[in-house]
């Protein structure tokens, strides 16, 4: 009976700080990466301004310096970011090294469920040790890498007729991996309407996370898996499978035969431009870019469609999407805490959805009409179904670069085997895992 | 009482600060005044020169507050000392320095001769020439980015004119064979109008007496030309290795922007493996040993240069 009396003053005395705030505007900065869902966040906040008397402002830093920038800042114990709408790899690490407030309380307090989020995005954007019930994070913007295509290149009867001659089957969306390179390589250094047009678009970034995000695209469909056993950090065997070797195999074979010439150092920014620029007839990305890109005057509407990574030996996509956790170094966390329950409004979710922003709230994404919403409504929800992330762990940079730099060297420098390739990323990911005492 | 600058001074400090310095040795004084640069070059030279040292010899993480440093003696040194991506990083980086080098002070000193001639449009010519090391190398790189871009770059359109090959049939900044050679490029474009400079300023020091007197003594224009104008110029085009040399072992923006690195790292030079491994990756007792290796590097060479150029100095 004491511990409930206790139970129920503690939970009264977080519900009064958590809305104390409510008599007192505050001015909260949320940060997040710039592009085209910030400026739908934009918009959606303007109703929390609105019902709560605090104002909102924005630190949006373009994709290539986000990690960067805004990890110095955690680091650095900075108190510019209130709010942080953080990649779903830095969970490890923002709660290890403290930088994100715990949430389980606040949640139980305000009788925020995580069951009413899709499991997937739960579990890798908010709970740190993964899976378990600490939450760090509450889902913001589910994303995966997906792809979209020319519906109106892919309706030509003459393009269709050449494809069949071809390949002896019809021109359509892959069924899978080798599929979509078939007809990559069909379209590649094609004449359509008098100009040269290349296969696909597909990342090979060296700097950030770019060819990693790419590569995994092409490994998770072959089975590709990071441990023998998960939290073993056993991993011979399973980062250099013959199927992990078969698949980057693979992502080099497309790179060198199905790619535009000089694109040796691209993500997110080249793949839209070469796709908006009718340069290719495929392009992969993430899922958040399809809002703008069906409504681009150009390229958009009818003549593109959109399908879900082609599987190969099983279904799988990247993991793309962040959740959004209060700073640990703000002074204003009991706004930025109002602003999380706001956020997790079911209405405000459906909004959210509209605006161009992926929710991961269960009463959206099991929405009767959610699938036809939107034409790459069904294929988000079935990529969030074979999600699979990069590792979490706290030493997440160092593991992210390791792989950009194998497999960068082995993809686009053409060196050495994909064997080998595999074989020193294990070496690197087994040195980084020593210095973190858990080997 | 004379009035020496001294003396006016004396008279119009202040009594308060008179009688307060008025026991102070003139060392005491000289201290004042130097102190306060010894202080700030203490501060921010030394000491994080003495910390870098120390944690280099540690495990430690900037981004990990609360994790344990370890005193791990050597380990760091030895990593990097054994690591062959390493000495490949190194490889690429003295690829980059000895053909900037190279290529600036043959260009740039071929330029500042013909420059020194007296024609018409001399000065128009000296400002167009420089116009590229004003621009701000982040620019620079992303310029040329674009020229080096195989569909629509103008590069490869210019090889193309001059080769007959198809202008999107090799790419500058993917190609591992050409990576290295389009940073040397775009360097040598950048900076050899800094090394012209410095070669302008040690031929236009020449006197013409020296020319006229070998004119006397019937020296060919030839034997003039290696006996004095080289000669003498010489002390200038070491300055600008030197110069040339320290900058490009840092280099850093220009290549990011140009490659990041890439092809796969055939163009990491040493300075971008460094912030990799220092900012990006957090190994901060590491990087501390890289950069230790670096700077001993860096000092070694600089100081036996700067020996000789001493020597050619007093010929």
């Amino acid at each position: 009976m004491k511990n409930l009396k206790l139970a129920s003053a503690s939970a009264l005395a977080i519900a009064s700080a958590s809305f104390a705030s409510t008599a007192q505007a505050d001015d909260l900065t949320l940060c997040w990466a710039a592009w085209d869902p910030a400026n739908a966040l934009v918009e959606l906040s303007k109703e929390f301004e609105a019902q709560s008397g605090h104002t909102m402002s924005f630190e949006f830093i373009p994709w290539p310096n986000f990690a960067d920038r805004m990890l110095n800042e955690l680091n650095s114990g900075g108190k510019l970011c209130d709010l942080l709408i953080g990649d779903s790899q830095w969970i490890g690490g923002g709660a290890e090294n403290g930088h994100y407030v715990k949430l389980n309380d606040f949640f139980d307090n305000q009788g925020i469920s995580m069951d009413d989020f899709a499991p997937a995005t739960v579990y890798a954007y908010s709970t740190w040790p993964k899976g378990t019930p600490n939450y760090y994070a509450l889902p913001a913007m589910g994303d995966a890498n997906g792809w979209f295509y020319r519906r109106d290149w892919f309706g030509r009867d003459d393009i269709k007729a050449a494809f069949k001659e071809a390949t002896g089957r019809d021109l359509g969306e892959p069924k899978s991996q080798k599929e979509m390179l078939e007809i990559a390589q069909f379209f590649q250094g094609r004449e359509i309407d008098g100009k040269t047009v290349y296969g696909a678009a597909i990342f090979t970034e060296r700097g950030s996370e770019g060819i990693t995000m790419g590569v995994t695209s092409a490994l998770y469909p072959w089975g590709f898996k990071y441990e023998n056993t998960p939290g073993a950090y056993d991993m011979e065997g399973a980062v250099n499978s013959p199927e992990a070797v078969e698949a980057l195999e693979f992502y080099k074979e497309f790179y060198e035969t199905a790619t535009p010439p000089g694109y040796t150092n691209s993500y997110m920014g080249e793949s839209l431009d070469a796709f908006k620029s009718g340069q290719v007839a495929m392009a992969m990305n993430w899922f958040a870019f399809f809002p703008g890109l069906y409504a681009d005057p150009n390229t958009g509407g009818d003549k593109i469609d959109f399908f879900v990574n082609p599987p190969q030996n099983q279904a799988g996509s990247t993991l793309g999407g962040q959740g959004i956790s209060v700073v640990a170094y703000s002074d204003k966390q009991d706004a930025a805490l109002e602003y999380i329950k706001w956020f997790a409004n079911p209405d405000v979710q459906a909004k959210w959805w509209e605006l161009g922003g992926y929710s991961a709230h269960n009463s959206v994404l099991n929405d009767p009409g959610f699938v036809d919403s939107q034409p790459f409504a069904g294929d988000f929800l079935d990529a969030m179904g074979g999600v699979q992330d990069f590792w979490q762990e706290p030493a997440y940079a160092e593991l992210l670069l390791a792989m950009q730099k194998r497999i960068h060297d082995y993809v686009v420098a053409d060196q050495g085997t994909a064997q080998e390739a595999l074989d020193k990323l294990i070496e690197d990911w087994t040195e980084v895992f020593e210095d973190e005492g858990k080997l | 009482m004379s009035d020496t600058p001294v003396s006016r001074a004396a008279r119009a400090t202040p009594p308060r600060v008179a009688r307060k310095i008025k026991g102070l040795s003139d060392r005491a004084i000289a201290w004042i005044f130097v102190g306060p640069t010894i202080f700030l070059l203490l501060a921010i030279n030394i000491f994080p020169l003495i910390w870098t040292i120390q944690l280099s010899f540690t495990n430690y993480k900037a981004n990990r507050i609360g994790r344990e440093v370890k005193n791990i003696g050597l380990r760091n040194y030895e990593r990097i000392l054994t690591d062959t991506d390493i000495w490949l990083n190194m490889q690429a980086t003295a690829h980059f320095l000895f053909w900037t080098i190279f290529f600036q002070v043959l260009i740039g000193f071929t330029l500042a001769y013909l420059i020194n001639k007296k024609f018409k449009g001399n000065d128009l010519w000296t400002t167009i020439i420089v116009l590229p090391m004003m621009l701000s190398p982040a620019v620079v790189g992303n310029f040329w980015k674009f020229l080096y871009q195989p569909q629509i770059g103008l590069f490869n359109y210019i090889v193309a004119f001059f080769t007959g090959k198809e202008p999107s049939s090799f790419e500058m900044l993917g190609s591992v064979n050409l990576a290295p050679w389009s940073i040397v490029i775009v360097d040598t474009w950048m900076w050899t109008p800094f090394v012209m400079l410095i070669c302008l300023a040690g031929l236009r020091s020449i006197p013409d007496y020296i020319y006229e007197a070998a004119e006397v003594d019937r020296a060919s224009k030839l034997r003039q030309f290696f006996t004095i104008t080289i000669p003498m110029v010489l002390p200038f085009l070491m300055l600008a290795v030197l110069f040339r040399g320290i900058e490009n072992f840092k280099m850093f923006d220009l290549v990011v922007q140009l490659t990041g690195g890439g092809p796969g790292s055939t163009t990491e030079l040493t300075s971008i493996n460094l912030k990799r491994e220092a900012f990006e990756k957090w190994r901060t007792g590491y990087a501390s040993a890289y950069a230790i290796i670096l700077f001993v590097t860096v000092f070694g060479l600089a100081s036996i240069y700067v020996k000789a150029l001493n020597k050619v100095k007093e010929r």
